[in-house]
């Protein structure tokens, strides 16, 4: 259901892995003028939950994710990361970003490796778990190559293998799959959750696809159209798990769900598109 | 269009161009010769000079010499240039401050500093070598500036997910970038390395293939100037076949344009 009145988050026993208290993100434009991105968004993500957010194109959901990595400060309130302060880079996060974020001068082992050799791992050891991880994501044939000899999908599995190889306790992903065609994206879902069902981690996944969202997460947060967008929805997803994207889309419950929450999103997106090409 | 009839067209417009020029020199059109030999020499007195440059000797202490010059221009210039690139990109600061004064030495024609050189270094090399280094640097320094500035700020964001201190950001994010934009501009840099040596040369020097030429120039031996443009040009392909090598195993990670994906 819609959260009219915004639910303060409760301190539970444990502290939540992300909590957002009120937070507003404004940035100075160009022409001097401030663009608000976020307005009073209050999130909380429990260790463990794998929450979607979703939102027209451009209502700051990335922002949100920014936030929480320590990217950049909100303007108002704050982001704590299991119940603590975060002062500044957020080490406890994995980012995958939306754009390709792979060294190009690096290999595809070099690439996974990497995250571990900058905390000082001796390179021999963190080859090895690299290549173990390439495995792990289907590429195990493709370590000697570069980013640009492989493809989209094959270098968002690498990007997945880079960020997960550090073991983060929370996993940020900004609209990941975004540029893979339909079925690498199922393929690319599927692979996501068998990684994440091994050691739940948080996973704050962004992405403007509502099914995608639906079918990957236990919970999914409807934001409205920029700018000084807000958070104003927050459904639970009550489906089975382990799940497989391909078959839960066909499931009754899922439906239901999607026409529930695409009533609510439906007018977001017809004002967002109104603004951007109105 | 295959390998063999490619190599067979190329080789045809050299011998085109050749056979035209000896027709043009030797043979009057019309009772008239279009391009006087003295003026414009002929094949085969260019090639007979070619021919005894390299048989008597003389030519590989003249070739040496510019290689030498050239090569330092080109070490030095592009180490000025790294460090100064770097620096600049990294404190936008003094970049700011020293922007005109950089704009201006850049924007001056660089032969017009080719006298002073040799007013402060002499005939010898040296003099060459500070011309060549005033060419390559501010190639090599536009490149690392840019190759420092423009990193993906998704790959930075990235680097310091990762963990990356600065100095790691600079070993594998930082200067990678930058190297690979210095290495796209590995051919104009060593071009100009070249044109800085032999300018420096045809102005005033005691060896080199620029001295060569100016020699030849000086007592209207045409022949011997088209000699040495030749023995230059040829020079300056066999350096492009080294660089293209050099870059080929330095920037493997990079795409090749027009290539498809395996």
């Amino acid at each position: 259901m819609p959260v009219s009145a915004m639910n303060a988050p409760t301190q539970g026993i444990t502290a939540a892995a992300v909590t957002l208290w009120n937070v507003s993100v404004a940035f100075r434009l160009a022409g001097g003028g401030i663009y608000t991105a976020v307005e009073q968004a209050t999130l909380n993500v429990a260790d463990g939950e794998f929450v979607a957010i979703v939102g027209p194109t451009g209502c700051g959901k990335s922002t949100l994710l920014n936030v929480t990595a320590g990217l950049i400060a909100p303007v108002v309130g704050r982001a704590e990361i299991f119940g603590g302060p975060l002062p500044g880079l957020n080490r406890q996060a994995g980012y995958l970003f939306q754009a390709d974020a792979l060294f190009p001068w690096k290999t595809a082992l070099e690439n996974v490796a990497i995250g571990l050799e900058t905390a000082g791992v001796p390179q021999a050891e963190a080859r090895a778990k690299a290549r173990t991880w390439l495995t792990r994501v289907g590429l195990g044939a493709f370590a000697d190559r570069y980013p640009h000899m492989l493809s989209g999908g094959q270098r968002k599995r690498v990007g997945l293998a880079q960020v997960l190889i550090r073991d983060p306790k929370i996993l940020l992903m900004d609209e990941p799959f975004g540029p893979l065609d339909a079925q690498t994206r199922q393929i690319m879902g599927n692979l996501l959750l068998d990684l994440w069902n091994a050691d739940r981690k948080a996973v704050m996944f962004v992405t403007h696809d509502l099914e995608e969202a639906i079918a990957l997460s236990d919970r999914v947060v409807i934001m409205s159209a920029g700018p000084a967008s807000r958070i104003i929805g927050d459904w639970t997803v009550k489906l089975s798990r382990p799940r497989d994207i391909s078959e839960i889309k066909l499931e009754p419950a899922f439906h239901a769900l999607h026409r529930e929450i695409w009533q609510s999103l439906k007018a977001e997106v017809i004002k967002g598109y109104e603004q951007t090409h109105g | 269009m295959s390998k063999i009839n490619l190599l067979l067209l190329q080789v045809l417009v050299a011998v085109v161009a050749i056979a035209l020029w000896y027709v043009l020199t030797t043979f009057p059109v019309f009772g008239k010769v279009l391009l006087p030999p003295f003026f414009f020499s002929n094949p085969w007195d260019v090639a007979s000079q070619v021919v005894t440059w390299f048989v008597t000797g003389v030519i590989w202490k003249h070739l040496w010499v510019t290689l030498i010059e050239a090569l330092l221009a080109f070490v030095i210039g592009s180490i000025g240039g790294v460090l100064v690139g770097f620096w600049f990109a990294r404190q936008p600061r003094t970049a700011a401050v020293f922007d005109p004064y950089v704009k201006m030495v850049n924007a001056l024609p660089r032969v017009v500093l080719a006298p002073i050189f040799t007013l402060w270094l002499g005939l010898g090399i040296w003099s060459k070598v500070a011309l060549g280094v005033t060419l390559v640097f501010f190639i090599v320094f536009f490149n690392v500036y840019q190759g420092v500035k423009e990193v993906s700020p998704t790959v930075l964001a990235n680097a310091r997910m990762l963990g990356m201190s600065e100095r790691q950001l600079m070993r594998h994010v930082y200067w990678p970038s930058a190297l690979s934009w210095m290495f796209s501009s590995l051919h104009t840099s060593v071009g100009f390395a070249v044109v800085g040596a032999v300018v420096g040369e045809y102005l005033g020097a005691a060896a080199g293939l620029g001295y060569l030429i100016q020699q030849a120039e000086g007592v209207f031996d045409v022949a011997g100037v088209f000699a040495g443009m030749f023995v230059l040009a040829a020079f300056v392909i066999a350096i492009d076949v080294v660089v293209t090598m050099v870059e080929k195993r330095l920037l493997v990670w990079r795409p090749v344009v027009g290539d498809s994906r395996p």
